[in-house]
């Protein structure tokens, strides 16, 4: 028997050895825990509103004929004169808004994103029971870094894109496009366990639910 | 029931009281109780201080001194002995016994119980007939708790019981920090844990912390005994065991002297 | 049982030749997974620290009812524990396969997998990897495996920055401390300290930053933005990396975590060779498991997966470095591998009773509390000759299973505890330790020469003030005298009450009254035939006062 080689080999055979000294027992994978679960939409709504809030995200319901206002007025709200979009962010939804907009694109350098007032974009899917909303980079949605650097994060999220619980959020997902979960603001605890919203990410988060969409 | 009282070393030797208790309390409740005479210890303190071959013979005493079939259950006052005989017993049995120990150990472990499961579970009973009229709190130890999953079973004989002023104990399953040799080797993080548990049993304002261990109680005791509390320590059986017609007397602090010397 | 299960066969079962040989641990003298003293020296110290204390007291309480909370709304929180148990075992089982899927996922999604055998090989491959970059400064997420293999410190000799963008990392940099919890590791500093740390230690700090929380975290904000839009290489840890689609995920809260994985043109990611799952819908078990035991929260506010390289998106460079340091090592282990499931969430950390009095530092490595009892001494070892205060950490536990109970996986902490504790007793060899665990054992197991012990034991009343207590003990008992009493051994064993005439009459009259219950509880019950109570009441006459004393005191 010769020595592996490389790191990979060695580990490998490492792994192998120790398998074979304690051998495996076989496990079946018990998968009890609640999957595939539907709610009435009030009730889906009411329960994604409720753990929102909890997570101090800001909450607007309205129709989708009515995006393009609640979207103005909350911008309007904030004070944001300024904001970022990703590059097929539907056009109608700002038409009421009459600030600055930029479209994003990949050759902006992020610090320019630090001089935005704020961001919209639309969402993936979205877990109601845990108050999550996933971004997968969609164009609707951007890259990564759009919804990151500027301190105001406006996400639309659609009535049919919200699943009760993580199992069937997760089913929806394209694994591997660039996925980002968010729940509410960024926050810590890391001083005596206490929570701080507002770190290092937006420090607001505005969530505007479609409700018909 | 015929009953196999297994006293535990430490009952034995040194709370013989308790061990008195749990006897009398069987035998009032009908059951036949027998005391295989060949009885030491369980091996607990080996296993869990990291010794597993020098157990053996405990381990294999306990097996026969209670695998007569005509034992319907073995029964001892004490959670974390009966927890050593039914989770470490197989572990030393199947690392350093033979096929016959493993068998022994197997047979016994399904009739094992500790004194407050043996009766609510096996025996059917929560009221005792039990009288004693003192402000009690109650700690579960850790053993009773999480090994055995005793649960609520020794709170239901306590509030069945006669005329007493049961209290709650804050942080109730907060460990005492006893653990055998950790309060040797560890001895003063013990004595942080012992400390806070302290404070919450004299909080209540109890006459009586009780427990379904002698260990832990020797441990909450020797504590509250140096810091001149006015809490004493009692097990768990010998107030299922006091009754109007023989009553539990507490002593007061001059008996306790003459108790302690007698 | 088909005889190919037989131990002769097994080895026959692998394609490997030649007998199996026992993995090595992390080398020791190397990285950080090993204190400079043992637990309870460590203890001594900070056991005495007041302010730590209270803080530590403070903060457990809080993140457990948080946690007690936010677990106990899901009705299917068990069965989300046994799914979540049962993968892990499913993944050691199926390691080396699944850590080549994942190579291979990621390799195809435009990413450099690289293998470190232990942490020196690893800090080599990220300090390579970081000047090839041309960078002398890098910005870090709270990663465990980079803390336990000593990564910040490799750099800094190497003349790389690393800067910790974790606020409580952040913290325990600026103050050149060490962390002290898994998950907040500076659990031991309060808010006024930090505003000390940050006020002596961030460069054009305002001097009169207060102690409000909100205002500190907006201090290390305010410090750090610059720090991630310019500087270009990260170093992450990794919570999973799915072997089914190479996609690797971090869990986080402040953003800190987003800035590095997005922002950077490369990423390093450095992640044990046990933080693989399977399946990417194993995801569905784990994101609820681990952010309700860890933080307490129904969800982090944060988590972000990749896959490989995303053109326009995130970093251009990316490489996975797969740490062992002492992992195959545990998982040649059937029992201990089990500590190799950890999801590293610190739930146990918060519910110990030990932790919380003595504090993280006391263990003296990267992975403190129960976890790190069991973990460190498997990765590291407990070098029997070199006196290991690694030795000492599977004593540093009562057993109490608040860990067990706590643990999102199921690891059976306490079993662990006490199987090291014996590994370590058969290292050891003689001991007067176990001289006297053979005497006790050897003593314990004849009856007869029991009863004479028992006796001998009586002797010691001496010990005993007049009062019956006990209040000085010799060494090595003299820590448990220090603060409690011990009650004088009584003069008649419970064998002896038993054998006596008093015991024989007091057990008489119990059984009468119990003959006189059941009398009473079977006329009630009417005729059924020949009852329980009814052999018992048979039994009861013939036993409780026969064979009882027969052959005691033979």
């Amino acid at each position: 028997m010769t020595a592996p080689t490389t790191a990979r080999e060695a580990i490998l055979a490492r792994i192998r050895d120790a398998q074979a000294l304690a051998p495996a027992e076989e496990v079946t994978i018990p998968r009890a825990y609640r999957t595939g679960r539907t709610l009435p939409t009030d009730e889906l709504l009411e329960l994604l509103t409720d753990r929102l809030v909890d997570y101090k995200a800001e909450v607007h319901a309205c129709p989708a004929a009515d995006t393009a206002q609640v979207l103005a007025a909350v911008l309007r709200d904030h004070g944001a004169r300024r904001i970022g979009v990703p590059p097929s962010l539907d056009p109608s939804w700002l038409t009421a808004y009459d600030g600055e907009v930029r479209r994003d694109s990949a050759d902006v350098p992020a610090p320019e994103l630090d001089a935005l007032d704020g961001v919209v974009t639309a969402s993936a899917v979205t877990c109601a029971e845990t108050g999550t909303i996933f971004l997968d980079a969609s164009p609707d949605q951007g890259r990564r870094a759009l919804t990151l650097v500027p301190d105001l994060h406006v996400c639309v999220v659609d009535r049919s894109t919200v699943e009760a619980g993580v199992p069937e959020t997760v089913a929806r997902l394209a694994p591997t496009r660039p996925t980002t979960l968010i729940s509410g603001p960024s926050a810590t605890s890391d001083i005596e366990l206490e929570r701080v919203e507002g770190v290092h990410g937006p420090r607001t988060l505005v969530v505007v639910i479609r409700t018909d969409a | 029931m015929r009953v196999g009282l297994f006293a535990t070393c430490l009952g034995d030797t040194l709370f013989p009281d308790a061990v008195k208790a749990t006897a009398v309390l069987l035998a009032r409740l009908g059951h036949d109780v027998v005391f295989p005479p060949g009885q030491t210890c369980c091996g607990q303190m080996h296993v869990n201080t990291g010794y597993q071959r020098e157990p053996v013979p405990l381990v294999r005493g306990f097996a026969e001194q209670f695998g007569d079939p005509s034992i319907e259950a073995v029964v001892m006052p004490s959670g974390s002995c009966a927890g050593s005989v039914r989770h470490q017993h197989g572990i030393v049995a199947e690392r350093y016994g033979d096929a016959a120990l493993r068998a022994g150990v197997a047979a016994v472990r399904t009739k094992t119980y500790e004194l407050s499961e043996f009766l609510v579970d096996v025996a059917g009973t929560t009221d005792v007939g039990a009288y004693f009229p003192h402000r009690v709190t109650y700690h579960p130890t850790c053993h009773s708790l999480r090994m055995l999953r005793v649960g609520e079973k020794p709170l239901r004989l306590l509030r069945a019981v006669e005329a007493i002023d049961l209290v709650e104990l804050p942080e109730a399953d907060a460990c005492c920090g006893f653990g055998g040799t950790f309060a040797v080797k560890n001895a003063e993080t013990s004595a942080a844990m012992l400390a806070d548990k302290m404070r919450h049993v004299t909080g209540t304002g109890a006459d009586v912390c009780t427990a379904g261990d002698s260990s832990c109680l020797m441990h909450i005791g020797g504590g509250l005994s140096r810091i001149e509390a006015g809490t004493r320590t009692l097990h768990l059986a010998q107030i299922l065991a006091s009754t109007r017609t023989h009553p539990y007397v507490l002593p007061d602090d001059t008996d306790q002297l003459e108790a302690a010397t007698r | 049982m088909s005889p190919r299960t037989s131990q002769a066969d097994a080895p026959a079962r692998t394609t490997y030749l030649g007998m199996p040989t026992v993995p090595p641990r992390s080398p020791y003298g190397t990285g950080n997974l090993r204190g400079d003293r043992k637990f309870p020296r460590a203890a001594h110290d900070e056991l005495r620290n007041d302010q730590l204390r209270r803080n530590l007291g403070k903060a457990t309480h809080t993140i457990r009812a948080k946690r007690l909370a936010v677990t106990g709304e899901l009705p299917d929180w068990e069965a989300l524990r046994d799914a979540g148990s049962a993968i892990k075992t499913d993944t050691m089982n199926r390691l080396p396969e699944l850590l080549e899927q994942l190579e291979a996922k990621v390799t195809e999604a435009g990413g450099t997998v690289h293998w470190a055998r232990d942490g020196a090989e690893a800090n080599d491959i990220v300090t390579r990897l970081v000047q090839q970059t041309g960078s002398d400064e890098v910005i870090k997420v709270k990663s465990m495996a980079t803390q336990e293999i000593g990564l910040n410190e490799h750099l800094a000799e190497q003349g790389i920055k690393a800067h910790e963008t974790d606020l409580a990392e952040l913290i325990v940099q600026l103050a050149d401390d060490k962390p002290s919890h898994i998950l907040v590791p500076a659990i031991h500093r309060n808010r006024d300290e930090i505003r000390e740390i940050f006020r002596d230690r961030i460069p054009g700090v305002d001097p009169d930053l207060d102690s409000v929380p909100a205002h500190l975290a907006a201090a290390a904000r305010a410090y750090l933005r610059e720090k991630f839009l310019t500087t270009p290489v990260a170093v992450s840890g990794a919570n999973f990396g799915i072997a089914e689609t190479g996609t690797l995920s971090v869990v986080e809260s402040e953003g800190n975590g987003r800035m590095c994985l997005t922002l950077p043109d490369t990423l390093i990611t450095v992640m044990g060779i046990e933080k693989i799952l399977p399946r990417f819908a194993d995801l569905e078990v784990f994101l609820q498991l681990l952010p309700r035991s860890s933080t307490g929260e129904r969800m982090n506010p944060y988590t972000s997966m990749w896959t490989g390289v995303t053109p326009g998106d995130g970093p251009q460079n990316f490489h996975l470095v797969l740490l062992d340091n002492g992992r195959t090592a545990a998982l040649a282990d059937k029992i201990g591998r089990q500590a190799l499931n950890c999801i590293r969430c610190s739930a146990c950390l918060n519910v110990c009773p030990v932790y919380e009095r003595a504090g993280g530092h006391a263990y003296g490595s990267t992975y403190p509390g129960p976890i790190g009892a069991v973990l460190t001494p498997q990765l590291a070892g407990m070098d029997v000759s070199s006196d290991d205060p690694n030795s000492s950490l599977p004593y540093a536990s009562t057993l109490c299973g608040a860990c067990y109970d706590a643990c999102p996986v199921k690891i059976d902490i306490p079993s662990l505890l006490v199987e090291l504790r014996h590994q370590h007793t058969e290292a050891a060899g003689t001991t007067a330790e176990q001289l006297a665990m053979k005497a006790a054992a050897a003593v314990m197991g004849r009856p007869g020469v029991y009863r004479a012990a028992q006796k001998a034991s009586g002797l010691g009343r001496a010990l005993a003030g007049r009062d019956g207590r006990i209040s000085h003990l010799p060494p090595p008992f003299n820590g448990w005298s220090d603060t409690r009493d011990t009650p004088a051994p009584p003069k008649q064993t419970f064998r002896a009450w038993l054998a006596s005439e008093e015991g024989a009459k007091t057990m008489r009259a119990a059984a009468k009254e119990g003959r006189e219950a059941l009398r009473t509880t079977t006329a009630e019950e009417g005729a059924r035939g020949r009852s329980a109570g009814a052999h018992a009441e048979d039994a009861a006459g013939s036993r409780a006062d026969g064979d009882v004393h027969d052959e005691e005191e033979q």
